[in-house]
């Protein structure tokens, strides 16, 4: 059995007198798609937050790869192969969309103490970036600015910057947050193709992508895991069906 | 011995009047978001009015009275016509505006009461010396000074912590749209805050009038040490606020005093005398620095006031 | 885009004429305004790097600019007029004052970054006041010029005039490349997303504090050309008034843009000449004008005047 890529251990987190995420622990294999689901105010994003490095959880532990990652930084993360999408689009809106995978490249090349060469010409940024727009479909609007792009290529920017510094983990945060039905069908398709290639944690509302694409799942309330297992498993748990799937009608 | 306790009760007095200063700031900043460099216009105007209504009156209730006015009107215009725009805009925006805003009045005052300073001297009731301890006479003005702050310090506490408005300004300070959308006229809100500001900041010019020298650009330098205060305490905070201002004052005063003789022990005379007045300037600034690599988001952070 | 160039062109080359054109009117007056207003160019240029580019609103930095000025004032008072040691003196200085306090401030963001770069703005203001064997308060004279040897002899206005306009085309060329390199595209990307970027993996302080070092050293380069123009330094150029006015002129000529801070300085200098003409009252009215430019345009000045550069090529 492989060992775990991420394990979380009674990760909490609370905001004044409101538990945000209470000892949640979860694991994820090597190559898995680990969806998280809940109803809002689950703890889902926090506890997203507290995967990338960006929130300091008040109690738990997370090892990456066999190694306690709590105590380190985005940056850190970043640099050891975790990336994250944002929930709410978080992109370099004056930047051309070709730049914003650019700047996901250089982030993961050594130094920016580098004052001479244009970094505009400098195929060694250029050519990965094309590469990573590619996958996720966005080479023809290589040259406009990010921020004039329809809201489901922004999505997809995101996950190409994320895709660009080659990852070993994925933490998605709502990738298809406001597609429509078109675009979900294309996210989930790419995403199915990264099965296997890198892991992801997957937060995600819309159930037939989660349903498509999930390895196991595990379903917070108000801050708690109540179940985590296999699809099929998940989708038969009677707590789940109450708590969540019922309400969205299965 | 004697000298020592001036200096500190001196600080104290300081820090009272940067407190003033400091409060208005730090609500405003902490409720508005709006980072106001004309802050220190306001405390001009006071001390301006103040002085000019005193010496054609005899009366300094009436320079007090009218300062406090004019303040508030002065404050209450600017906020209507300047701030309700910039509320929604870049820090850089506004730093600009209230720059702009700065030049302003700070030439408006020449225009008004000419280039050379103005003179405000002690009130007559209160230009006497007070034992504080036995054997230590103080400066009647001075202690006046430090019982109105502290009593302010207190009634600030009091209205934010105690009472409805206050409920709704800490409300204001931690969600603006909810509390809008609560049905509070958040409008008026804001500029009664303004107003309350300007108030402060008029009352500290006031006090500074017989203290220091009333001149243009007297704003700025007191603005500027606001800022460290409310940079120490933590923006938002009035708590912070009032401890910082008082660590700051405290700090100036004695470090002012104390810093040359000290320094001579090591550096002997002539050194000393050089470099002891800068060194002495930059205290507080140092202070400022070493609190914020600890904490760089102040002593007290926001979480409401 | 060649629009753009050919405006670089023609400033650049007018730049050029000045000193001829001025002698030939027999209005020398002119060289020492047209180089006052290169002077505050490199200075405005240096803000441009991390105000324009970086997004840090740095409220503090006429200190450097002062700094780099009593570099000279101070070591001719000691009898020190070589020109290298003058202005390697106010490089350094100024690079060094700037680390510290850049070590210090970059820990903030927002309103605490702009006050505290306030603060200690004012206090090496406060310093320098302070400092009674240069002049305290009423300022130091400064004997000669700096020394560069017979075949640069800056006592001659027009060889200072040159000197100046050598120096605002070198930095205008190496702040050309450094604004499109990746040390330049990780500046802006700061400005844009600066949470991004961090969660993209870059360590963003080191990058804001180097920006904000050289800044600060090239600044101090601006004040030491500005001792050399005037003979004379005083704690004034350093107070917190200064630096809004160099804020002001990177505004005014489009933040974010490579030749805006030409303009810009251009601009506020010579409107400020214009305007003390008529009144002597000129705040009165610059204060407003300014308010007005702020309030009316409908992004804010921000917006008016940016000149959007975002691409790398």
């Amino acid at each position: 059995m492989a060992e775990a890529l991420l394990e979380t251990a009674g990760l909490t987190k609370r905001f004044g007198g409101l538990v945000a995420t209470g000892d949640v622990s979860l694991s994820l294999a090597p190559g898995e798609i680990h969806a998280v689901i809940g109803p809002n105010g689950a703890g889902k994003t926090t506890l997203i937050g507290q995967l990338s490095g960006e929130l300091k959880p008040d109690s738990g532990a997370i090892r990456f790869a066999g190694a306690d990652i709590s105590r380190l930084g985005p940056a850190r993360r970043a640099a050891l192969g975790i990336a994250r999408s944002f929930q709410i689009t978080s992109i370099f809106r004056e930047f051309t969309t070709l730049d914003n995978v650019a700047l996901a490249i250089q982030a993961r090349a050594g130094h920016s103490f580098r004052f001479w060469r244009a970094a505009g010409r400098d195929a060694s940024l250029r050519d990965p970036a094309f590469a990573a727009l590619g996958i996720v479909g966005l080479a023809g609007r290589a040259d406009l600015p990010a921020g004039s792009l329809a809201h489901g290529e922004k999505r997809a920017l995101e996950l190409a910057m994320a895709l660009a510094t080659r990852p070993r983990l994925l933490l998605l945060d709502e990738p298809m947050a406001g597609m429509g039905p078109e675009e979900s069908a294309s996210m989930v398709r790419l995403l199915a193709g990264l099965k296997g290639r890198l892991s992801i944690v997957l937060v995600e509302h819309d159930m037939d992508a989660v349903f498509a694409l999930a390895d196991r799942i595990t379903v917070m309330v108000y801050g708690r895991v109540i179940a985590s297992g296999g699809p099929t498993a998940i989708r038969a748990d009677p707590e789940v069906r109450r708590a969540y799937l019922g309400e969205e009608g299965g | 011995m004697i000298y020592a306790i001036e200096q500190v009760l001196n600080g104290v007095q300081f820090g009272v009047m940067l407190f003033l200063m400091a409060a208005g700031l730090t609500l405003i900043f902490g409720i508005m978001n709006l980072i106001n460099l004309a802050h220190g216009s306001l405390y001009m105007i006071g001390a301006y009015v103040a002085a000019g209504v005193f010496s054609a009156t005899g009366s300094f209730f009436l320079g007090l009275a009218a300062a406090l006015t004019a303040a508030v009107l002065v404050g209450i215009a600017i906020e209507i016509i300047v701030f309700r725009t910039l509320y929604e805009r870049d820090h850089l925006d506004q730093v600009l505006a209230t720059f702009g805003l700065i030049l302003f009045f700070n030439e408006m005052v020449r225009i008004l009461w000419g280039s050379t300073a103005l003179y405000m001297p002690v009130p007559s009731f209160l230009s006497g010396r007070v034992e504080l301890l036995p054997g230590i006479p103080y400066p009647a003005y001075r202690v006046a000074i430090i019982a109105v702050g502290l009593a302010i310090a207190l009634l600030l506490y009091l209205v934010i912590a105690r009472t409805r408005i206050g409920m709704l300004i800490r409300a204001g300070a931690s969600n603006r749209v909810m509390l809008g959308a609560l049905g509070t006229n958040v409008t008026l809100l804001y500029t009664l805050v303004f107003a309350l500001g300007s108030a402060l900041a008029a009352l500290a010019g006031v006090m500074a009038g017989p203290i220091f020298t009333v001149e243009s650009g007297m704003g700025e330098s007191v603005l500027i040490l606001a800022f460290v205060v409310i940079v120490i305490g933590g923006i938002g905070s009035i708590r912070g606020a009032f401890i910082a201002a008082l660590l700051v004052g405290v700090v100036d005063a004695t470090g002012r005093a104390f810093l040359r003789p000290f320094l001579t022990i090591f550096m002997g005379g002539s050194a000393a005398a050089k470099f002891g007045p800068a060194l002495a300037s930059m205290l507080i600034y140092i202070l400022m620095a070493a609190v914020l690599f600890v904490r760089p988001q102040g002593l007290f952070p926001p979480r409401g006031l | 885009m060649g629009g753009r160039y050919g405006a670089i062109f023609i400033v650049l080359a007018a730049l050029a004429l000045v000193p001829a054109v001025a002698t030939v009117a027999e209005a020398p007056f002119y060289i020492g305004l047209f180089a006052r207003i290169m002077v505050f160019a490199i200075a405005a240029l240096s803000l441009d790097l991390i105000l324009g580019y970086g997004g840090l609103v740095s409220f503090g930095h006429a200190a450097y600019f002062g700094i780099g000025a009593y570099a000279v004032g101070i070591l001719s008072y000691y009898g020190v007029t070589d020109g290298i040691a003058h202005f390697a003196t106010a490089f350094f200085a100024a690079a060094i004052a700037a680390l510290f306090i850049g070590f210090v401030s970059l820990r903030t963001s927002g309103v605490y970054f702009i006050m505290i770069t306030l603060a200690f703005g004012q206090m090496v203001y406060f310093v320098g006041i302070g400092l009674n064997e240069y002049g305290g308060d009423d300022g130091l004279n400064i004997a000669r010029h700096s020394n560069f040897g017979a075949a640069l002899d800056l006592d001659r206005p027009i060889v200072l005039y040159y000197f100046t306009y050598a120096l605002l085309l070198l930095f205008l060329l190496l702040g050309n490349r450094i604004v499109r390199s990746r040390f330049g595209m990780l500046l802006q990307g700061v400005k844009s997303n600066e949470r991004r970027m961090i969660a993209l993996g870059f360590p963003t302080f080191r990058y804001k504090l180097a920006a904000f070092v050289m800044a600060g050293a090239v600044c101090g380069i601006a004040g030491a050309l500005f001792a050399n123009l005037t003979l004379f330094v005083s704690p004034s150029i350093m107070h917190w008034t200064r630096s809004g006015e160099i804020m002001m002129m990177v505004i005014l000529g489009g933040l974010g843009s490579q030749v805006g801070p030409v303009f810009g300085a251009a601009a506020y200098l010579i409107l400020e000449s214009v305007l003390s003409r008529l009144t002597e009252h000129w705040q009165a009215v610059l204060g407003p004008l300014l308010i007005l430019v702020v309030l009316f345009s409908k992004t804010g000045l921000y917006g008016l005047f940016a000149v959007s550069r975002r691409r790398s090529g």
